[in-house]
């Protein structure tokens, strides 16, 4: 077998007092999809933090392509391949739309010390990604984040981090502010840069779009790997009792709708206790 | 290059700083004269102009950045009074003094920007507090010292050529200042607008997390912005001790706020984020007219601290409204 792109090893984060990572260990291949699940607060975040280097893990190990990396800040794990969408943020609302999207990396022309960005090329390239989004509204890159919807911004943020994901794509519940079309854009995406080798870490907590694109599925529950399993191995009802940390919810839409069935399609009342 | 309207123009965080100074230039014209625009005149609102805006920059660059720097209030004596001490006082060369004086801006501008960065205290209540320690140690060192608070440096222990460069009056009435000003804006405008480091500021000021998030060093760009308005204050300092061959621990406090005031009538947002060299440069223009002008009119100068008052709050209120015409803007074309 070869060795996986990205491995966490006995990985633990705690913040002063509190524990948030409890000895993880997990690993991404080339061209795999991971998916990421579990419930609010599980760690999720915190531990694609530790791989998008804002985070150092407390103890345990990060290595990449079988050999230990220490990430002194975000840049240096951009600049070994990783990318990643953050759950919150990502872009600038008085900033326009290319600025946004190369911040960090902006193109640029001429020479040292005199080097220019180069608007029109960022402009150009940002505008064109996030149509391939399909968000045709955005055709020019001057306009200004703050004056676009959240969906918008969000798959701004998604585009640029495709754009600069050369070997891995964190993505931290990409879906949550998208619409139907948009949302089936970023699943798509995420097989394509399956297809392109590109490793692939995919926070949800829609059982549908997990089962859509992933390979590998690990489930955090209270900052622990409560189950780490591939495609197949599990139904989507386990997966989904898995999720919600452990409780039984998976029959709950299929009691849902045999009532409605039942009772000429209203929903079942809802009963305090 | 893609062709500005109306309607693009008006969006630029500048806008309302024109449109201010376009306000006070027909003010004094009409009530005062326009002898304030002819070289006698425009020398005097250009001085001050030149030394506020030489620090406006940097002031205002950490105001985009989420910041504040109210240390220059000290730091400019204490440039000031270091040149004078260590040239005029016990006779090291002039360039010794100039570089004390800058090194000094450094220390205190790192010590500004790692005390931001180490603490999450606000870097209002930080250089607050640099301020007064600052003045403290100048005062208290140019009394043992010289036994004075008010330190000579003669024009020969300057010399001719620092002299010329940093403390010298060009045709009669203009400080040579005003030439490292506009030099300054050239470099402002290059390094803010048209390279990839003003991006990171306004970013920075954006969203501070996810600037960090996007590889952008935040914290050696903070310390940088710091450093840049200690030293940039110490030089102003500097200069004027050169030029008027004496260096006093009481003069600076003004410029903290004309400082702010000048920033804010130029666009840049309080809340940080947004914001233009052109604007601050048109702002800092603005209240040096409106602080020099008074002096063409026929009113009484202490008139002039209420226009000042009156047009900062225009100047809020009308960012205010541009910045929502800034968001809101969408292209025409369907
Ligand atoms: N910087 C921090 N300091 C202290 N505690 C933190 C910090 N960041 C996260 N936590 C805690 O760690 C736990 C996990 O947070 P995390 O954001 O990783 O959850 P998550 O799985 O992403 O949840 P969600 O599904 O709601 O996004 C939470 O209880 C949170 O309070
Ligand atoms: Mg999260």
């Amino acid at each position: 077998m070869s060795t996986p792109i990205l491995e966490l090893r006995n990985v633990n984060k705690s913040f002063g007092p509190i524990d948030v990572l409890n000895d993880i260990s997990l690993k991404v291949d080339a061209g795999e999809v991971l998916c990421l699940l579990g419930d609010n607060g599980a760690g999720k975040s915190t531990l694609i933090k530790t791989l998008a280097g804002v985070y150092k893990p407390t103890t345990g190990e990060v290595l990449m392509d079988g050999k230990p990396v220490d990430f002194h800040g975000p840049r240096d794990a951009q600049q070994m391949g990783i990318s990643t969408v953050h759950q919150f943020g990502g872009t600038f609302p008085l900033m326009s739309i290319g600025r946004s999207f190369f911040i960090g990396a902006e193109p640029t022309k001429g020479f040292w010390p005199f080097k220019i960005y180069d608007r029109r090329k960022a402009n150009e390239i940002a505008v064109k990604a996030v149509q391939e989004f399909g968000i045709t509204r955005i055709d020019d890159g001057d306009r200004l984040i703050g004056g676009l919807s959240g969906g918008e911004r969000q798959s701004l943020a998604i585009a640029r981090a495709v754009h600069f994901g050369a070997r891995v794509l964190i993505l931290d519940e990409p879906t949550a502010a998208l619409g139907v079309k948009q949302a089936s854009h970023v699943l798509r995406i995420v097989l394509e840069a399956k297809k392109r080798g590109i490793a692939v870490i995919f926070i949800t907590h829609q059982v549908t779009h997990a089962m859509a694109v992933g390979d590998h599925f690990a489930v955090l529950i209270r900052g622990a790997v409560a189950a780490n399993f591939r495609k197949g191995e599990k139904t989507r009802e386990e997966i989904t009792d898995l999720m919600a940390g452990g409780e039984a919810l998976a029959n709950l839409g299929a009691e849902v709708e045999s009532y409605m069935a039942a009772h000429e399609g209203h929903p079942p009342p809802v009963t305090p206790n | 290059m893609k062709n500005l309207s109306l309607g693009d123009l008006i969006r630029r965080p500048e806008s309302g700083a024109f449109l201010g100074l376009a306000f006070v230039l027909i003010f004094f014209v009409v009530f005062g004269s326009v002898e304030f625009l002819k070289p006698a005149g425009a020398a005097s609102w250009l001085n001050v102009a030149a030394n506020l805006g030489i620090i406006a920059f940097p002031v205002g660059l950490l105001m985009i950045s989420g910041e504040l720097d109210i240390s220059i209030g000290a730091m400019i004596p204490a440039g000031a009074l270091t040149v004078a001490i260590i040239t005029g006082t016990y006779d090291m060369p002039i360039w010794v003094g100039i570089l004390g004086a800058l090194s000094l801006g450094l220390v205190v501008g790192l010590i500004n920007g790692f005390l931001v960065i180490r603490t999450a205290v606000p870097s209002l209540i930080v250089t607050l507090g640099t301020l007064f320690a600052v003045q403290g140690l100048i005062l208290g060192f140019s009394v043992l010292w010289t036994g004075t608070t008010s330190v000579a440096l003669s024009p020969a222990e300057s010399g001719v050529i620092a002299k010329s460069i940093f403390g010298s009056f060009v045709g009669g009435s203009f400080q040579v200042t005003i030439f490292w000003w506009i030099a300054l804006t050239a470099l402002y405008i290059f390094y803010v607008h048209f390279s990839p480091f003003g991006n990171w500021i306004f970013a920075m000021g954006g969203d501070r997390v996810s600037a960090r998030n996007a590889g952008i060093p935040t914290d050696k760009l903070t310390v940088t912005l710091f450093v840049l308005s200690s030293v940039s204050a110490a030089f102003v300092g500097m200069c004027q001790a050169i030029l008027f061959n004496v260096a006093q621990v009481s003069a600076g406090m003004t410029f903290i706020f004309n400082s702010i005031i000048a920033v804010v009538v130029g666009g840049v947002l309080l809340t940080g984020g947004f914001g233009s060299i052109v604007g601050i440069f048109l702002g800092t223009i603005t209240f040096a007219i409106v602080n020099q002008g008074i002096y063409f009119t026929t009113f009484d100068r202490n008139w002039s601290s209420l226009i000042i008052g009156v047009m900062l709050l225009l100047a809020v209120l009308m960012n205010n409204t541009f910045r929502i015409m800034a968001l809101t803007y969408s292209p025409k074309k369907k």
